[in-house]
């Protein structure tokens, strides 16, 4: 039972970061309706800068806090730069230009930061807190780091008048336009904001996998896998389909299929979703005006 | 019409004049003329079907371990295995197909990215390392020339490849003017409009995919000969991405841009593998990108645009 409970909780560490990354791409897909493939190497870019800031002497919270603001940056930098030139081109083409983000964004981390595999510091004790012995005091952490990032995020969103603007731009662009409100750069403060969100999910998944340039690949599929099955336009299924992926994974991987296999339930989740229930458990059925 | 005789004609020409080649550029050349099948099979998925694959390095890995597990596990002749290889992937392909393509092109690019992601972990896998031999993969032998033909195993497996290439291209070319290509390409500019007229989308789109594994899977097996080697790790999503690539490159929709295609994706990422370990991805990610603003329609159709522009401009 100890063993079984482990496990969960371990999974829901994981889940915390499919979670995070499963709700910028949804971010993303709700005001491009494409999905994001370059996310993971984004956040990984943003892992490598906030190594390299850890390693130069900086102290973590203050590292954590500049990456954020540069992957900011980085988010609205390419949205500018490479996709808003390709938005107008059929949906074939922009699906290449995301692949070719993504392998771009991974070469130059590669090229950049070196191969080696490295390892990223936790910001939390190395001690079980509050005397739990089920979670590991740096699992804990990751949990309650995405969930006051996640309570920023909806409170943003529902509360703030910018966050309303931003969903109108997602929910209808034209008619945003038409009652003012600027949509090129509420499209950028997306893309900036699920960068910084994607930053936070990589500072958090680094200690547990390592350091490597292909640290996203795994991390990514299951956070694909979190967001088609929480539905694609849906932030909340997003949350909850990147815990039950963490879970599921974890449960998977000991119980059922081995760990070498653990990706292939990633695989078996996206080809179950698509057969059964292919907007998603809160996603809205696609409808197109014929 | 005549143009294009004399372009086919040029490239068996030029293909044969291979044969006299040193045994590495004949290797090379073998690579090209299976690339350029693999390219063809994605080509008509992606380029005329309008469905992106970005797992098709699954399917040529399949293609691949079809091969050396017949050939070398059982008694199979090779020149059965490549087609039993085809055959496999084309159904494959297609039950693959059958859930995804009914929906938009965005669920098939997850779904086949998730698959090519998985497979070389599948081939490792414990339960199928008597198959495939886990990590190890499986060696194969040189094939040999049948009847004292005067043909090394090198120049032998080159002819062979360029035999099945001839036929596949023509096959494909011959599709794609038909009745079956005209209905795979009005799915993709109009999905509504061609199911109106009485085409069966799902059932044309999941053949299509089956189609492209076929093609893929042939090239795959045809691949493991030439390499004589199978190996999970040469199977991992940085093929698929190369495929990708090599379709764009060489021009979506057009049965010549796979050879373009495959020339660049045998030939470049060696020219830049001499700068450093990252820069073949990173050549790749931004030709990927700046073909797409610059040449959208591929080396392919580039030429095209340069030979015909005389007669059409002003």
């Amino acid at each position: 039972m100890e063993a079984f409970l482990h496990q969960v909780f371990g999974g829901l560490a994981n889940g915390a970061v499919y979670a995070s990354l499963a709700l910028a791409l949804v971010m993303i897909y709700r005001v491009t309706h494409f999905v994001n493939f370059a996310q993971g190497e984004l956040a990984l870019v943003s892992t490598y800068v906030a190594s390299s800031l850890i390693n130069a002497g900086v102290p973590y919270w203050v590292a954590f806090v500049a990456t954020v603001a540069l992957s900011f940056g980085m988010g609205v930098l390419v949205e500018r730069v490479v996709i808003r030139p390709a938005m107008r081109a059929p949906p074939l083409s922009i699906v290449i230009v995301f692949i070719g983000l993504m392998v771009v964004l991974n070469s130059m981390a590669g090229w950049i930061f070196g191969y080696d595999t490295r390892s990223f510091p936790s910001p939390f004790p190395s001690e079980p807190l509050f005397g739990n012995h089920y979670l590991a005091s740096h699992e804990l952490g990751v949990i309650g780091v995405t969930l006051v990032m996640l309570a920023l995020l909806y409170v943003f969103f529902r509360f703030t008048s910018l966050g309303l603007a931003l969903r109108a731009v997602a929910d209808n662009p034209e008619s945003s336009r038409l009652v003012g409100i600027r949509v090129e750069r509420m499209l950028a403060l997306g893309w900036g904001l699920s960068a910084a969100v994607g930053a936070v999910a990589g500072m958090m998944i680094a200690p547990i996998v390592f350091l490597d340039p292909s640290m996203m690949g795994a991390v990514m599929l299951y956070a694909f896998a979190a967001a088609l099955f929480g539905g694609i336009d849906s932030p909340g299924g997003a949350v909850l389909g990147g815990f039950t992926v963490g879970v599921l994974e974890n449960l998977m991987g000991t119980y059922v299929v081995g760990t070498e296999l653990k990706l292939t339930t990633a695989l078996a989740l996206i080809v179950g979703v698509l057969v059964f229930r292919p907007a998603g458990l809160f996603g809205q059925p696609a409808a197109a005006r014929v | 019409m005549r143009t294009r005789a004399v372009g086919v004609a040029a490239v068996v020409a030029v293909s044969a004049l291979g044969l006299f080649g040193s045994s590495y550029h004949l290797f090379q050349l073998t690579l090209v003329v299976i690339y350029a099948i693999a390219l063809l099979g994605l080509n008509l998925l992606t380029g005329y079907g309008g469905q992106i694959s970005l797992g098709h390095g699954a399917f040529y890995g399949i293609g691949a371990y079809t091969l050396a597990v017949l050939v070398h596990r059982t008694s199979v002749p090779y020149w059965l295995a490549i087609p039993a290889a085809g055959a496999l992937c084309g159904v494959v392909g297609f039950l693959f197909g059958l859930p995804a393509v009914r929906l938009g092109g965005l669920h098939l690019a997850l779904a086949t990215f998730a698959l090519g992601v998985v497979f070389p972990q599948v081939l490792k896998s414990r339960g199928l390392e008597a198959l495939t031999g886990g990590v190890q993969g499986i060696a194969l032998e040189k094939i040999e020339a049948p009847l004292h033909l005067p043909l090394s195993p090198d120049q032998w497996i080159y002819c062979v490849c360029l035999a099945t290439a001839v036929a596949l291209f023509a096959v494909a070319h011959n599709l794609m003017r038909g009745h079956t290509g005209r209905a795979i390409v009005a799915i993709r500019d109009n999905a509504v409009a061609a199911s109106s007229m009485g085409v069966d989308t799902a059932m044309y789109k999941s053949l299509t995919f089956g189609l492209s594994a076929f093609y893929t899977g042939v090239a795959g097996a045809l691949g493991a000969l030439a390499v004589q080697f199978v190996g999970p790790d040469s199977f991992a999503v940085f093929v698929s991405i190369s495929f990708l690539v090599g379709v764009v490159v060489g021009g979506l929709a057009s049965i010549s841009g796979a050879i373009y295609g495959a020339l660049f994706i045998q030939f470049v990422p060696d020219l830049a593998d001499s700068v450093s370990k990252a820069a073949p991805s990173a050549v790749y990610g931004v030709v990927l990108v700046l073909s797409i603003y610059l040449m959208p329609r591929g080396v392919a159709g580039s030429l095209r645009s340069i030979v015909t522009q005389p007669k059409e401009g002003p």
